[in-house]
């Protein structure tokens, strides 16, 4: 019985894949079983909001929908264009800086600033990663991450945003929901733009650059301009998250460099499912919350990051994602037969 | 025959290059004909490798100049001597693992050059793709091009590196070695596959290391060791050529 099964299971890869739009739509049972994980996905985020208990809780599904999306955007790069940018907190950073001054010295509403603060900052951290973009694996994830550090000690030396001091305050929203669901929705848009993206042309493109960028080359196709475009979709979110603090926090300083804002998307990524762009902010969903949950532990949460990567990297590499789409698509297969 | 009127599609000049002390091409200098199938043959070490590498931009000559009919090619990056179409496969395959195999040509569809000819059919690229991969030999089912290429013998993967140059509309194909590793079924199979390049205009400079199946389609062959051109010309004639047999082939070795 299990071995006609597995035997089953190969069989129908070739016809998903040649016939994947038509399968799709050929039953509502077909359809039902697509669409289940992602309106699920979609039912979650919107309903958490409101039924999370309290501000408190509120503002924590916030800071865990900004990890979310770094998360997102570590995971695009990293696993679908090969980058392992390790520059988080920088995205952060610039989005947050440019938006929070925009706001402080301008006076400029968040409804202006933000989408400033995510495409100017999405420009300003691919020009400056620009020059390191013939760098490969950890030699890239090694400069990315001195990123933050150098702009950490730019504004420190120079007292550029007030230095130490920070701007403060920056506007607020205008209420809360505004924030939250704004957040939210940026989360469920840049997942399902990004699946999407991937499995277009260009999102070929980007898996062949990871695959072997020699080849790429070969095709007539300049992978430094690939890898450009890759970037900039991928800081736009970053910046998005940063811009989005400095009005959440109302408040902008060198805390935006922070080293958290690197390291627990990476977590995050490795925890929900590496790859699958969904899966990390399912990561961060849950990391987050969790070292809320535990703060009156202190410095001892670090160890609680430590056990799940260790733990996860050792014993469940697919991660959380990968490992349930797995068993739902077997699930399939037993139905079938 | 004809050798006399074709012209000079590509022409290296003075080619050299070496590797710390390890001097792999040393004054190197052949033309590639309009229309032929020019072999590139040598013991292994002798630089044919990077030969293809000097001519498609993956490695930068110490010394020479490379020419494209009247373009330099010395100093082009490898994506834009691919986008004036001169292709090439590797040696050792270089597949994208984790796209199916049909998949992969949309990476060379996608490219300037490939838009440029796209006819009617442009913006169908996977149509397009399972063209090309029945052009080289790819069973047109529904099973063997849509496999991920990681799953792929590598027949096919040999059958991909052309497909993948061919999505270029090339007017060059160098291939390294393109038979090297193939049962001798599989390169039964691929000599008609070349025929069919060469009578559809394209040029190719083929390495080989099988030398039966190589001069059973090339026009003209060159062989070098130690980076160093020791003859040209029919592959008959250079057969017979001394040098290439003591250092290629052996003294005793009748062919």
């Amino acid at each position: 019985m299990a071995d006609e099964e597995r035997r089953r299971e190969r069989l129908d890869r070739g016809i998903k894949a040649r016939t994947g739009g038509l399968y799709a739509v050929n039953s509502w049972r077909e359809i039902g079983y697509l669409l289940a994980p992602r309106a699920g996905l979609v039912l979650v985020l919107l309903v958490a909001p409101l039924v999370v208990p309290g501000l408190y809780w509120q503002r924590v599904l916030c800071f865990a929908a900004v990890y979310a999306l770094l998360a997102i955007s570590f995971d695009f790069l990293a696993e679908r264009v090969g980058l392992v940018c390790i520059g988080g907190a920088f995205m952060i950073g610039v989005g947050g800086y440019i938006s929070g001054s925009l706001n402080y010295y301008l006076g400029l509403p968040a409804a202006l600033t933000i989408p400033i603060g995510t495409l100017g900052g999405a420009v300003v951290c691919t020009l400056f990663w620009l020059p390191c973009l013939p760098l490969r694996g950890i030699y890239f994830a090694v400069v990315t991450f001195m990123f933050p550090f150098l702009a950490t000690s730019i504004i420190l030396a120079t007292g550029l945003f007030r230095g130490t001091e920070g701007l403060s305050p920056v506007a607020g929203f205008p209420n809360a929901w505004v924030g939250i669901y704004l957040i939210m929705v940026v989360v469920l848009v840049s997942i399902f733009a990004l699946r999407r993206l991937c499995g277009e042309d260009i999102g070929l493109v980007f898996a062949g650059v990871k695959d072997n960028d020699q080849a790429v080359l070969a095709s007539a196709v300049n992978i430094t301009r690939v890898k450009v475009y890759a970037l900039f979709i991928a800081t736009l979110i970053g910046c998005f998250a940063g811009a989005y603090i400095s009005h959440f926090s109302g408040f902008v300083g060198v805390s935006l460099f922070a080293v958290d804002f690197t390291i627990m998307p990476i977590a995050a990524a490795i925890m929900g499912g590496p790859g699958s762009i969904a899966g990390p902010a399912l990561g961060a969903f849950i990391l987050a919350p969790l070292s809320e949950a535990l703060r009156g532990f202190g410095q001892l949460r670090v160890v609680l990051y430590c056990v799940v990567l260790v733990a996860f990297i050792l014993f469940k590499p697919e991660g959380l994602l990968n490992w349930a789409t797995r068993k739902y698509h077997q699930f399939e297969h037993w139905v079938k037969v | 025959m004809m050798t006399e009127e074709k012209k000079p599609l590509i022409r290296l000049r003075n080619i050299k290059k070496s590797f710390g002390g390890v001097v792999a091409v040393n004054d190197l200098a052949f033309d590639l004909l309009e229309g032929e199938v020019l072999g590139l043959i040598g013991p292994n070490g002798a630089g044919k490798t990077t030969i293809v590498n000097t001519i498609t931009g993956f490695t930068r000559p110490d010394a020479g100049e490379i020419f494209f009919r009247e373009k330099k090619l010395t100093g082009l990056p490898p994506y834009k001597i691919a986008e004036l179409g001169v292709t090439r496969t590797f040696q050792i395959v270089r597949p994208y693992p984790s796209l199916r195999a049909y998949k992969s040509l949309i990476v060379p569809l996608w490219s300037q050059r490939a838009r440029r000819f796209a006819g009617s059919r442009g913006g169908d690229r996977d149509a397009v793709a399972i063209d090309l991969l029945e052009e080289v030999g790819f069973e047109r089912d529904a099973y063997v091009p849509y496999k991920l290429a990681s799953a792929l013998p590598l027949g096919y993967l040999k059958r991909l590196e052309l497909a993948r140059c061919l999505a270029l509309r090339p007017e060059v194909i160098i291939c390294d070695e393109v038979f090297s590793g193939l049962s001798m079924s599989e390169i039964a199979s691929m000599v008609p596959l070349v025929e069919r390049l060469r009578r559809k205009g394209v040029t190719l400079l083929m390495i080989e290391h099988r030398l039966r199946e190589l001069f059973s389609v090339a026009d003209r062959v060159v062989v070098i060791d130690f980076g160093v051109k020791i003859a040209e010309g029919k592959p008959e004639q250079v057969m017979q050529d001394k040098k290439v047999r003591r250092a290629y082939l052996g003294e005793e070795l009748e062919l």
